[in-house]
């Protein structure tokens, strides 16, 4: 009896989410079949499907996938670490707070695309560009969420650290760290898909390989299944990161249930 | 109603042994002011001048904003006195003494700690083995009603077990010293009656020193062996006045007459503050 409530509870969890693409993908065919829109503009799935199978077999999509991932990923990390570093010494020092913080509000409200052109002369066409504009991209919301989460540490628990005569080491190991690590992993989470947003710009300025680069390609050549392909892999990119941050926040925060 | 009930002659012996050595607290001409935006000073205690014996129970009252926490700060190195000193095992306070344990009004818990790793954090701190400090929580658990309550989290505890928690992690270092800062006050009265019972029970075991706030006359006279009366901010001893019901107490003790005059006592020192 509970059996069998939990069974349909569980699968209902699984397929509800699916439901959606389900009817999207019914709609889509249906407004093909309609012929009101040539194929390069709007292509049958049934055609996208095809793109996707013989791009992976050539390992074009491969290739490119690869290419976005690891720029994503190095630049992830270099924006998180150099955004927790620095968030963390601009939340400890006034000084270091009044002089940069206004350079970095700036800075983070100017447009990335505005200045990943800029980014593309200095550092080439190469993959080095597409990590520094996901770095950077990444770099202010996880210092924003450092200095944030830093100032949200409660001072009772700084007295009660001091009372218990904590180094300044362990004050960040027991006391920082951990108070701040909601707002850190927040930060991470937004971070994730961020870095996808700055390979991807990147590469749309200039690039020899990448997801952003096969849809520019792609689109030159009326290639419209295959953009729609790279679109699809950069969101299950995207989608992977954030649940795996999602998946590491469930297992670190489990006491906030 | 009040029970007749035989008069104690019999004072009981103190305490059983410890191996804690408790450490006396004391303030010479201790003053604190604060330092308001716009440079205004805020005189928010003394100067005050008191000593407690190693092992005494005091507790501290006084109106609102007095200058009670600031006192207790000053004691445990929280806050540094503008003009003269808070000594503890009579030497003057600059950091934080290792023999002291401060214990907040609010339970103050890390949330994303159990109960367990909470009590033990004091131990961790300095170095402790993981097993042993275990073992020391495990020890006090029971004592504190919180045998079931080990893995959980302090969300998931009433506001008297969260106290009780925070009890356990000052206790669980075996301070010579304990400065309470009104530890029970924002507990129903009942709660608050055990709690204050459990804690005679754990000095009775350790004969530390206690300095505790209170805002309850009632708890002041139930618990302590001296209860000191603060005058309006700037906070200075207005009295000090010696409780002299026998030991141990129970609740029962409340309705005795002694303990009536001793309470009317401390009532009409505040009143005068
Ligand atoms: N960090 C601070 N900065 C400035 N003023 C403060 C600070 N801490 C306390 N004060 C002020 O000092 C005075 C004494 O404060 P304190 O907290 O010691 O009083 P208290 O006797 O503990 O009061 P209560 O019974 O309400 O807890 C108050 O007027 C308070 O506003
Ligand atoms: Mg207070």
């Amino acid at each position: 009896m509970k059996g069998r409530r939990d069974y349909v509870r569980l699968s209902g969890r699984l397929f509800v989410p699916l439901l959606l693409p389900a009817i999207l993908l019914i709609v889509w065919q249906i407004v093909v079949s309609l012929g009101v829109y040539p194929e390069f503009i709007i292509p049958s799935p049934l055609a996208v499907f095809e793109k996707f199978v013989e791009v992976l077999g050539n390992g074009r999509l491969l290739t490119n996938t690869w290419a976005t991932l690891s720029q994503t990923l190095v630049g992830l990390v270099i924006g998180v670490l150099g955004g927790v570093v620095l968030g963390y010494a601009i939340a400890k020092n006034r000084l270091l707070d009044d002089v940069l913080s206004p350079l970095v509000i700036t800075l983070q409200s100017t447009p990335v695309v505005a200045y990943a052109p800029l980014l593309v002369i200095w550092f080439g066409s190469g993959p080095t560009s597409k990590i520094v504009t996901s770095a950077l991209i990444v770099f202010f919301p996880m210092l924003m969420n450092t200095v944030v989460g830093l100032n949200s540490v409660p001072a009772s628990l700084r007295d009660l650290m001091r009372s218990l005569r904590a180094t300044p080491w362990q004050m960040f190991t027991h006391l920082e760290v951990p108070a701040a690590m909601p707002l850190l992993l927040g930060g991470l989470k937004v971070s994730a898909t961020l870095a996808v947003i700055g390979s991807v710009v990147g590469e749309f300025v200039s690039a020899r390989a990448g997801l952003g680069w096969l849809i520019n390609d792609a689109r030159y050549n009326f290639d419209t299944p295959l953009v729609l392909v790279a679109v699809f892999m950069l969101a299950v990119i995207a989608r992977t990161l954030y649940a795996l941050v999602g998946l590491l926040e469930r297992r670190m925060l489990a006491w906030r249930r | 109603m009040i029970l007749p009930r035989p008069i104690r002659t019999t004072s009981f012996p103190q305490r059983t042994e410890s191996d804690v050595t408790s450490v006396s607290l004391a303030a010479q001409q201790l003053s604190v002011t604060y330092t308001l935006a716009g440079n205004r000073p805020l005189p928010a205690l003394g100067p005050t001048t008191f000593a407690i014996p190693a092992g005494q129970f005091v507790c501290l009252v006084g109106p609102s904003g007095c200058g009670k926490s600031t006192l207790v700060r000053a004691l445990a190195g929280l806050e540094q006195p503008t003009s003269g000193t808070a000594l503890v095992a009579d030497r003057p306070v600059v950091e934080p003494p290792a023999q002291v344990g401060i214990m907040f009004q609010d339970a103050n818990l890390m949330p994303w700690r159990t109960v367990l790793d909470n009590m033990a954090l004091p131990l961790e701190l300095t170095g402790v083995a993981r097993d042993e400090r275990e073992q020391a929580v495990f020890d006090l658990l029971p004592q504190l009603g919180l045998s079931e309550f080990a893995h959980a989290y302090p969300g998931d505890l009433s506001g008297g077990m969260a106290q009780r928690v925070a009890l356990g992690r000052v206790l669980v270092r075996r301070p010579g010293a304990l400065l309470l800062d009104e530890p029970f006050g924002a507990l129903d009265a009942l709660t608050r009656e055990q709690i204050g019972l459990d804690l005679l029970a754990f000095w009775r075991q350790e004969g530390q020193t206690i300095l505790m706030v209170t805002h309850d006359i009632h708890e002041a006279v139930l618990l302590a062996d001296r209860v000191l009366v603060m005058s309006r901010r700037p906070g200075r001893l207005l009295a000090d006045i010696p409780v002299t019901l026998d030991r141990p107490r129970a609740i029962s003790d409340t309705y005795h007459e002694a303990f009536g005059q001793i309470a009317a006592e401390v009532r009409t020192a505040i009143e005068r503050a």
